[in-house]
């Protein structure tokens, strides 16, 4: 399956929440080997270039490294990948907020349905 | 990063209908690109000049900076609008004959892609459906090792299943500092592949931009930046 991506949003930042969140859930475990970039352009049907400018990105934030010969690896870093949910999390819940706030619930009142 | 295809001032007319006017484009190497416009805009005049099979009298086009002719066949690979291969022909046939033809085909990779597809090769062109003939001209256009390649509508009375099997064959196939160029009505569908875009109205470029710039300046999808423009 392509990935699902949002077409008003640059592709790039979809594609590393995508892999932070694969990180984060332990899909991609620690010190775990990463696909190809082509590899994975291709499984997400989306640009070979964007997909390599979101490995960028990972390996900025830390989540990533590449050993030059053999390829690209998560994270051994716990502490760094523990953070990470965090920043996710308060993401998710911020976009939650603001959803629930265009349906005109207030703060406590979404907590109550929750 | 080097340029591939160098256009300046190519026009082209039909009588006296001037199908392109003073078009001038480059292509970098690396790139997938995208080519929009509505029908008869001069999206398919443009590739067959590309391609050499209608003549650019005046010598506007370079690729790898030679002119259009044997040379620039031997590096460009293409896909026309309509799926060009007899009947009567089966796709074995068509593995051989692109052999013969093109040095760089790779006639391994083909047939595997094909097996992937579920394309018999023993099946007669003649006997397939709209969108497998369609899989198969691309694979064929696609396995081989060119430095320009040029997709005239590959989506044609394509389902969106096969569509997505498509972009993946062209994603999995293109060489890494190749660049490929599609021209297609489909914007949603190959979004997400896209490196630049360029917009063609009535015979003239109306812009040729990075996808990513058009997304983040417009706050819109390359489909809605299209809608707005030819609306």
């Amino acid at each position: 399956m392509a990935w699902n991506l949002d077409s008003d949003k640059p592709i790039f930042i979809q594609i590393v929440e995508k892999i932070e969140s694969d990180i984060v859930s332990g899909k991609y475990a620690p010190g775990d080997k990463l696909p190809a970039v082509r590899e994975l352009a291709v499984e997400a049907a989306v640009n070979p270039n964007t997909m390599q400018k979101a490995f960028g990105e990972l390996e900025n934030l830390g989540l990533v490294h590449t050993q030059r010969t053999s390829g690209r690896f998560v994270t051994e870093d716990r502490k760094l990948i523990d953070k990470t949910r965090k920043e996710l999390a308060k993401k998710t819940a911020a976009e939650f907020l603001t959803r629930m706030e265009e349906l005109g619930i207030d703060r406590e009142e979404a907590i109550r349905l929750l | 990063m080097s340029t591939l295809l160098e256009c300046k001032d190519l026009t082209y007319t039909y009588g006296k209908k001037k199908a392109l006017n003073k078009v001038s484009l480059n292509l970098e190497s690396g790139k997938i690109v995208g080519m929009f416009g509505p029908n008869g805009s001069g999206k398919t005049t443009f590739i067959k000049l590309v391609t050499g099979m209608l003549c650019d009298v005046d010598k506007c086009i370079r690729i790898c900076g030679e002119e259009v002719g044997e040379k620039t066949k031997a590096v460009l690979s293409y896909s026309p609008d309509r799926v060009p291969f007899r009947k009567e022909s089966r796709i074995s046939d068509l593995l051989d004959m692109y052999e013969l033809m093109y040095d760089d085909f790779d006639k391994k990779t083909a047939a595997e892609k094909l097996q992937e597809l579920k394309l018999d090769v023993t099946d007669y062109v003649g006997k397939l459906s709209k969108g497998n003939a369609e899989k198969l001209l691309i694979v064929l256009t696609m396995s081989r090792k060119a430095k320009l390649f040029v997709l005239d509508e590959p989506f044609n009375g394509v389902d969106p299943v096969a569509r997505e099997n498509i972009i993946r064959i062209m994603l999995g196939c293109v060489p890494e500092d190749s660049s490929l160029l599609i021209s297609t009505h489909q914007i949603g569908d190959v979004e997400q592949i896209l490196d630049e875009a360029v917009f063609i109205k009535e015979g003239k470029i109306l812009f040729h931009r990075s996808v990513d710039e058009i997304r983040s300046e417009t706050g819109k999808s390359l489909a809605d930046a299209y809608m707005e423009e030819f609306r």
